[in-house]
């Protein structure tokens, strides 16, 4: 019996911690209100944690001490319901400053995005583009230089006149100068800082955003210039699902017919319209800030259609700080051109040391008829007869 | 290769004709978002 008792009694004392952990009213109960155990060690995990009994505690004048009692620094109201409601923008503040930030005096908002800054969006970055040249190199061990199957005619072609050259690498050394700013901007502070030290990269930083903001512009006109010099040609086609299917020629062993872009070019052809364009506007809204705010509404558009649950999701935050929204727009400029340039790789390699003759196209804008026939054959047929149908006309 | 040289040329034209219309445009940031209104001088 004394034997059954114990063991009870140590039950017992084990089941009094769980107990107390139990249900999180009757927890925050005990701490008066304030967070719980369980609330600081979600948070900790990263977890979504339901705050409202903070967010929510703002003060309410009804509430507040009666004058006639001993009064605080803020006479009958409380200090900590100003600070939640400073933390939660619900204070009704009066500055002398105009603009729609002046009001934030504390967002909380900013340590995830800073977190997530400087950890997930840092390791993202360094797989991605470290990850794609890394099988860009492998590619080039295991299929080696695309070569020029057939025999060189030592004829060539007009494949691109010098609008488009130009428009191109307008394009190009934007985007190079554009990513190479950019990222000094993305990772410096956690690793150009411990390597070069403040002052160097104080000077680089500094640099590098003047540079960044401006050489945006050309970036923006070269996109307008190449999606209407080229856009006829990238409409895709019953060629490309061919060509496609083939992957380009890899599979099979044959070069599928392509018209002037095959399947492949016009993927990038419109990854760089689509992902391009989309880096502008985030850039604009970053360029500008607070003054073109488009995450809010597109998040309360896209709650409104229920597309977060769609993927087991909770609604998307809105309504957004102004800073949120200067947040959302940097990672989303930094993401989507960590992308763009990761595509970007993979075509600079095909373009230059991954296929003989290819560089030739955008450096004299001229091509080896063999290599047009074998890469382009819809296109070189196209331009040999109208080569030939205007010599006979002469 | 002057296609590319001319492209370099123009980035640079862009790059600082930007800057310098932005500059001249106007307001600053600053001086949209100050305002001199409503400052207590004396007590």
């Amino acid at each position: 019996m004394l034997r059954l008792m114990t063991l009870l009694a140590l039950l017992l004392t084990l089941a009094m911690p769980a107990a107390a952990q139990e249900g999180t009213d009757t927890s925050r109960a005990e701490t008066g209100g304030a967070q719980t155990l369980e609330d600081i060690l979600r948070r900790q995990e990263q977890q979504a944690i339901d705050d409202s009994f903070r967010s929510d505690l703002t003060g309410d004048p009804e509430q507040a001490a009666p004058i006639t009692d001993q009064l605080g620094t803020r006479g009958g109201a409380s200090d900590p319901d100003l600070w939640r409601a400073f933390r939660y923008s619900t204070a009704d503040i009066t500055t002398q400053e105009r603009g729609p930030a002046t009001k934030t005096l504390i967002q909380d908002g900013g340590m995830w995005w800073l977190m997530f800054r400087e950890g997930p969006l840092l390791k993202m970055a360094a797989y991605l583009l470290g990850g794609t040249l890394l099988a860009l190199a492998l590619f080039y061990l295991i299929r080696g230089r695309i070569r020029i199957d057939g025999e060189k005619t030592g004829r060539t072609i007009t494949r691109f006149k010098a609008f488009e050259r130009f428009a191109h690498w307008l394009l190009a050394s934007s985007f190079l100068i554009l990513g190479l700013t950019g990222l000094i901007s993305l990772i410096g502070r956690k690793v150009l800082i411990p390597v070069f030290g403040h002052d160097t990269f104080s000077f680089l930083a500094t640099g590098s955003k003047w540079v960044h903001n401006n050489v945006s512009w050309a970036f923006i006109v070269a996109l307008v210039i190449i999606f209407v010099v080229w856009v006829v040609h990238n409409i895709p086609d019953r060629t490309d699902l061919h060509w496609l299917s083939k992957a380009g020629g890899l599979l099979g062993g044959s070069h599928p017919p392509a018209k002037k872009f095959n399947a492949g070019q016009k993927l990038i052809f419109w990854a760089v319209i689509v992902l391009g364009g989309s880096i502008s506007l985030s850039g604009i809204s970053l360029l500008f800030p607070f003054e073109f705010n488009m995450f809010g509404h597109t998040f309360s558009t896209l709650n409104s259609w229920g597309v977060p649950s769609w993927i087991g999701m909770s609604d998307l935050p809105y309504p957004l700080q102004p800073h949120e929204e200067m947040q959302y727009a940097q990672l989303w400029h930094a993401i989507v051109s960590l992308v763009l340039t990761a595509i970007i790789f993979a075509h600079i390699y095909l373009g230059s040391v991954g296929m003989e003759g290819a560089f030739d196209a955008m450096g004299k804008g001229e091509v080896e008829e063999q290599w047009a026939r074998e890469h382009h054959s819809i296109w070189a047929d196209e331009v040999l007869k109208s080569k030939a149908s205007k010599t006979e006309a002469q | 290769m002057k296609a590319f040289l001319v492209s370099l040329v123009v980035l640079v034209v862009i790059t600082i004709g930007a800057n310098q219309i932005l500059m001249r445009l106007g307001p600053s940031s600053a001086e949209a978002t100050v305002s001199v209104d409503n400052v207590r001088l004396s007590d």
